[in-house]
């Protein structure tokens, strides 16, 4: 160590340094590619950031234009004129309402999975089907899980959960089957935020407890569980940005009526049964895509949902920085 | 029983609770892919292999669907897919190379060449990019872009030298890919900047003590060691490129029109349809036995493409452990 330490590198007698060896070399005198390369990198970059710049500072022009407290409290209702067709109070609604049912089918299957794959995971081949099948999950498109949504939910089995029309025809439509398909949705980004917590936990909180007499079990609820709450918070607020981001879902199992249309005399479970909207189908269906066209209400929509995602960002950057700050470790899957 | 609930669990009992919780997961995973696959069947039964091939034209094909009974003639269930598997091949694969190129020089923006106040607002910025709903995309294609392709871009005589073909409203190739591109780059920028940070800055140095410029040092020594975090990052906006529905639909005109390259320029501005945005365009006719076969067919074909992805996303990924960089 010492002789390291010591060692002095000797200069070569030999001809002077170049001068400007020691400065850093100036593009200018980079080779042509060089920088065009740099050039283009700048441009991408800087680019980037005008464009995310450009889509929020457009919708918040269009936003603040458009935007009325009163759209916020009326009942969506039919109507030609863009005066008289009302707010989005349902879908708001309906948007809270998805997010409960996703986020409280989701989280037991994810955080249970989790806790399962980090801790015990054995028999290998089922932890390793369990961890590719999250996988697959994450990467099917959510018009797929729409579709397989729509075919679960016509069966005979599960029909009393969903829409039924007069003649009994099942459609399979109603907020249950949509917020049921929506935690499959969340399930992945919560899954691995929680699971990544779980592996950077320092191996000697386990051995601490156990010395001291712990289950395994016990470990998991009183030490591990309190050790990884933000990362299941970041994993939460990320599958809740999912939920209230997601369109293809709710277009096929949700359907176009944009009033909260219950179903069945029992409050509460008559909502869950019924059809209605969200925030996202309301701007879907209020775009010229849609059957009602009224660009000033799917604005204003777009709009709330934007200070929405804008708001569930900020707290996961929230949660990834103190936990920086008092663990030293990263939230990891806080983008994608 | 609620007593024997809250005691302490014995360890064996939780083990197996929470196996049972992974092993729901699995099971979902295997009865979306059978049910898709059931619904599926008939198309393919009636029209075997030749469903990946053209002939005929889609529009009609599809509403001959529509309009049959419950039980339909096994010849109702005659359909090609060609072209909204060129559709989706065509929007997705230049969205693709073109997100690519500006991730990876953005990434090496963010890593190397900004300076550190700009580098704290852009790496949330991107993030918020990649977060954006996608209907707020096509909600700003279909009342921004579009109305401006329409306008200002197609000149007259272009809509007039196709005018008893198609019409051209602006909604169609161009606009959808460069919406796909905005959409896609962001979630790239994303795991290449992740990958770049974990490459040892020993090396880049290394290459940096030895005369290169810096930013030449970034491309053949950093960025060569994150290749395959790069190429699976390429692989993962693939999988959402192709599995993208609702903004596809608002902006691409949603017509079973095949843009031809020999049109000329007018090919970027033909409208046409995907694999995912036709199945939100006829959603209303899933009733119809034979088209609503149709749709979950196309179902099958995006979810055996999100698996082939999604395994060679995991291959790519293997080499990259020998660096310790995590994709």
């Amino acid at each position: 160590m010492s002789a390291v330490g010591e060692w002095r590198p000797t200069l070569p007698a030999g001809p002077p340094m170049q001068s400007g060896g020691g400065k850093r070399s100036s593009p200018l005198e980079w080779r042509w590619i060089d920088r065009l390369a740099l050039a283009f990198a700048w441009c991408a970059g800087i680019g980037l950031c005008v464009i995310a710049a450009a889509i929020v500072g457009y919708m918040a022009y269009r936003g603040i234009e458009y935007l009325r407290p009163q759209l916020l409290v009326q009942r969506p209702s039919i109507s030609t004129s863009q005066s008289g067709s009302g707010g989005f109070r349902d879908a708001l609604i309906g948007t809270g309402v998805l997010t409960l049912i996703g986020i409280v089918l989701a989280v037991p299957l994810a955080v249970g999975g989790a806790i399962w794959i980090a801790e015990y995971g054995r028999p290998t081949w089922l932890a390793r089907m369990v961890e590719s099948a999250i996988e697959m999950v994450a990467g099917t498109p959510d018009i797929v899980i729409a579709l397989f949504g729509l075919s679960i939910f016509q069966l005979g089995l599960l029909a009393p959960f969903s829409f039924k029309a007069a003649g009994g025809g099942v459609f399979g439509k109603s907020y249950f089957a949509a917020g049921a398909m929506m935690s499959l949705i969340a399930l992945p980004p919560m899954f691995t935020a929680t699971r990544d917590g779980l592996q950077a936990v320092p191996a000697h909180m386990r051995e601490a407890a156990f010395a001291l007499g712990k289950t395994r079990i016990a470990t998991i609820r009183r030490v591990l569980l309190p050790s990884v709450r933000s990362n299941i918070a970041t994993g939460v607020t990320l599958g809740v940005s999912r939920i209230i981001g997601d369109t293809a879902i709710i277009v096929l199992l949700l359907g176009d009526s944009l009033r909260i249309d219950p179903q069945g005399s029992v409050p509460g479970l008559s909502v869950l049964r019924g059809t209605g909207s969200t925030l996202t189908s309301y701007v879907y269906n209020n775009s010229p895509a849609g059957e009602g066209s009224a660009p000033q209400k799917a604005y204003a929509a777009a709009f709330v949902l934007l200070i929405f995602v804008l708001v569930l960002n900020l707290i996961v950057d929230r949660i990834g920085r103190s936990q920086a700050d008092t663990t030293g470790m990263t939230v990891a899957g806080a983008i994608v | 029983m609620l007593e024997r609930l809250r005691r302490p669990w014995p360890d064996i009992r939780a083990e197996r609770t929470l196996g049972a919780v992974s092993f729901l997961v699995c099971a979902l995973v295997v009865a979306m892919v059978v049910f898709v696959g059931i619904q599926a069947w008939p198309i393919f039964e009636h029209n075997g292999l030749s469903w990946f091939g053209g002939g005929g034209n889609l529009g009609r094909q599809l509403a001959d669907m529509q309009n049959t009974t419950q039980h339909p003639p096994p010849s109702a269930y005659y359909m090609r897919a060609w072209p909204l598997i060129y559709g989706t091949i065509i929007t997705t694969v230049p969205a693709v190379v073109l997100g690519l190129a500006i991730a990876i020089f953005s990434s090496i923006f963010i890593i190397e060449l900004a300076p550190m106040r700009l580098r704290r607002v852009a790496i949330p910025v991107i993030r918020l990019l990649a977060s954006v709903p996608s209907v707020i995309y096509g909600l700003i294609g279909i009342l921004v872009l579009v109305p401006f392709v329409g306008n200002d871009l197609i000149s007259t005589a272009q809509k007039e030298s196709v005018q008893n073909v198609v019409e051209l409203t602006g909604a169609g190739l161009s606009v959808t890919v460069v919406i796909l591109t905005v959409m896609i780059t962001p979630i790239m920028v994303a795991l290449i900047c992740e990958a770049l940070v974990s490459v040892p800055n020993s090396w880049r140095e290394g290459a940096v003590a030895l005369g290169v410029n810096p930013l030449r040092a970034m491309l053949a020594v950093t960025l060569r060691a994150a290749r395959p975090a790069i190429v699976a990052a390429a692989v993962l906006a693939t999988a959402r490129a192709l599995g993208e529905a609702i903004m596809i639909s608002m902006v691409s005109g949603s017509s079973s029109f095949v843009p031809k390259p020999i049109d000329g320029l007018v090919f970027f501005f033909e409208p046409l349809r995907t694999l995912a945005s036709s199945i939100v365009n006829y959603n209303e006719g899933i009733g119809a036995p034979a088209l609503g076969s149709a749709l979950y067919a196309w179902a099958l074909l995006l979810l055996f493409s999100a698996f082939v992805l999604s395994v060679a996303g995991y291959l790519i990924k293997l080499p990259l452990r020998k660096y310790q960089v995590r994709g």
